[in-house]
């Protein structure tokens, strides 16, 4: 599986759309920290677009990479390789680039701007972890999406629309829940509904470590009442978690019944 | 060498292998022959693990066939349609499935016989056909395994190519290895083929050696011959 990883990685580290991520990446954080002389509110800021961001490129890397290695996969079958290192290889090999560029594209300016000697190390930290589980969960659920789809086009327009309907539309139809059922005890609800959307739970999750109590909203208070705050975070970063195994445990079931 | 026990295998509805039961013998070369779509590349799948039956077994020296295909090691495998890398090339490519592999291979002197050195740099999308299936050629001989498959080698190739192929199967054959091949140029297989099988409707329909089908169907010319377990069927 190591090979394959090492390739399916270099591949991609050779493409110009790993420069293009990163640079995104490097210039986005030099921006928000010199113009932002707050450098929580630049977390802030960093985070509201991660969340959404890191799912999309995830999502749309995760199904370019398995069609386009459609011919490398092929070869690779007929080698005395197993099956589930090809596909987890090849996962991998795409989803770690993508964290290097991400680490490597916010960590940088954090670093030159003088992120160890402050105390928002934490919450940076954190931010990126966070960034990480996204990039590892939604090139997953791509996968997912691609081994289930022959056709090219199909997986990518489902791709996209798993995107928008967990960065997008979840959160209205969450709202209008809400609105309409409002004489009714609903935290149950919310937190189940939180757990259930990858990026909900990663907003709440940094949200929670920020401690800004403005900002946390209703599902967040209502984690902050349900666990504390430690505990409130510990269980959305499990949950976070299970949202990569899940789908990375399912490309591995899926993988070994396909035929080639 | 290979052994296949009531393989069966239906792509949706569409039954392709209904209980096919073949024993290949250790040495010497075996074609499989059949019309389009009858499923002789299914076949050939199944035993490399890239399709998956929907019932039967299959050995490989006595030994049932695992989902770890480290048995794959065995067997040489050259596929009908030559897919590559795009962004990869020839001589990347070459050196990639080595490395997959992680066994010696020999590749400089089929790189000589079939004239590719001009290519070897240059990106796989770029060759011609019949180029790109050069390359498969070697990719398949260019190892030393006991098993070589080859799912219509012929494909595209120009005469002198296919000259170097035919005695490149010949060679492996000398070396007592046992070799599947199938192939649609009915003088290729009768040149080549120690025995062959005809699958037909899901299954095997004939079997044995040129001498056997010629009795058997009352005709001399093998062409005709094979044509002839073609039509009498279909009638
Ligand atoms: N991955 C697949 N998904 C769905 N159907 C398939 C798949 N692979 C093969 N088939 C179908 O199985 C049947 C047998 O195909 P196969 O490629 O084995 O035929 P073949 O004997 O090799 O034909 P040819 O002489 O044209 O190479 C065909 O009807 C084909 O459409
Ligand atoms: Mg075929």
């Amino acid at each position: 599986m190591l090979k394959i990883l090492k390739y399916s990685f270099f591949d991609l580290i050779r493409s110009r759309w790993s420069y293009v991520y990163l640079l995104f990446y490097l210039l986005l954080g030099f921006v928000l920290l010199f113009l932002n002389e707050d450098l929580s509110k630049a977390v802030i800021t960093l985070m509201n677009v991660i969340i959404i961001l890191v799912p999309l490129i995830g999502t749309i890397f995760g199904v370019m990479y398995y069609y386009d290695s459609k011919e490398f996969t092929e070869l690779l079958l007929a080698q005395p390789v197993k099956r589930s290192s090809i596909f987890i290889g090849q996962y991998l090999g795409v989803s770690l680039s993508l964290v290097m560029s991400l680490v490597i594209g916010l960590g940088l300016p954090f670093v030159f701007y003088g992120l160890f000697q402050s105390s928002a190390i934490f919450d940076f930290t954190l931010l990126l972890v966070t960034g990480a589980l996204l990039t590892l969960a939604f090139t997953a659920i791509a996968f997912n999406i691609a081994l289930y789809n022959e056709n090219k086009i199909k997986g990518f327009s489902y791709a996209i629309l798993m995107w928008l309907f967990m960065a997008v539309i979840y959160d209205g139809l969450f709202l209008m829940f809400l609105v309409i059922f409002d004489t009714y005890p609903l935290d149950k609800f919310s937190l189940i509904a939180t757990m259930l959307n990858p990026i909900d739970l990663s907003r709440i999750l940094i949200l929670l470590k920020l401690d800004i109590a403005a900002l946390l909203g209703y599902t967040g208070a209502i984690f902050k009442e349900f666990f504390g705050t430690n505990t409130g975070l510990f269980s959305a970063l499990g949950a976070l978690m299970i949202w990569v195994v899940l789908p990375v445990f399912n490309i591995y079931r899926k993988s070994k019944k396909k035929d080639f | 060498m290979i052994k296949i026990d009531n393989l069966h295998k239906k792509f949706g509805k569409n039954e392709v292998l209904k209980g096919v039961d073949l024993n290949i013998p250790e040495k010497g070369i075996f074609a499989v022959l059949g019309p389009n779509g009858s499923g002789k590349t299914t076949l050939i799948k199944s035993i490399l693990g890239m399709v998956v039956p929907d019932k039967g077994k299959i050995f490989i020296k006595g030994k049932e066939t695992q989902q770890n295909g480290a048995y794959r090691s065995d067997i040489d495998y050259l596929p009908q349609i030559a897919n590559f890398p795009n962004n990869l090339g020839v001589k990347e490519l070459i050196k990639m499935i080595k490395d997959l592999r992680g066994v010696n291979a020999d590749y400089d002197e089929l790189i000589k016989v079939f004239k590719l050195e001009p290519f070897l740099n240059k990106k796989l999308n770029n060759l011609s056909g019949g180029t790109k299936q050069k390359v498969n050629i070697v990719l398949t001989f260019m190892f030393d395994s006991q098993i070589v498959i080859l799912d219509e080698p012929t494909t595209g190739l120009d005469p002198v190519a296919l000259i170097h192929l035919k005695n490149l199967i010949k060679k492996e054959k000398e070396k007592g290895k046992t070799i599947l091949v199938t192939s649609h140029i009915m003088s290729f297989v009768e040149e080549i083929s120690d025995e062959i099988v005809f699958i037909l409707e899901g299954k095997i329909y004939f079997k044995g050696n040129l001498q056997e089908l010629r009795e058997k169907t009352g005709e001399a010319d093998f062409e005709h011959a094979i044509a002839n377990l073609l039509m009498k069927d279909h009638a």
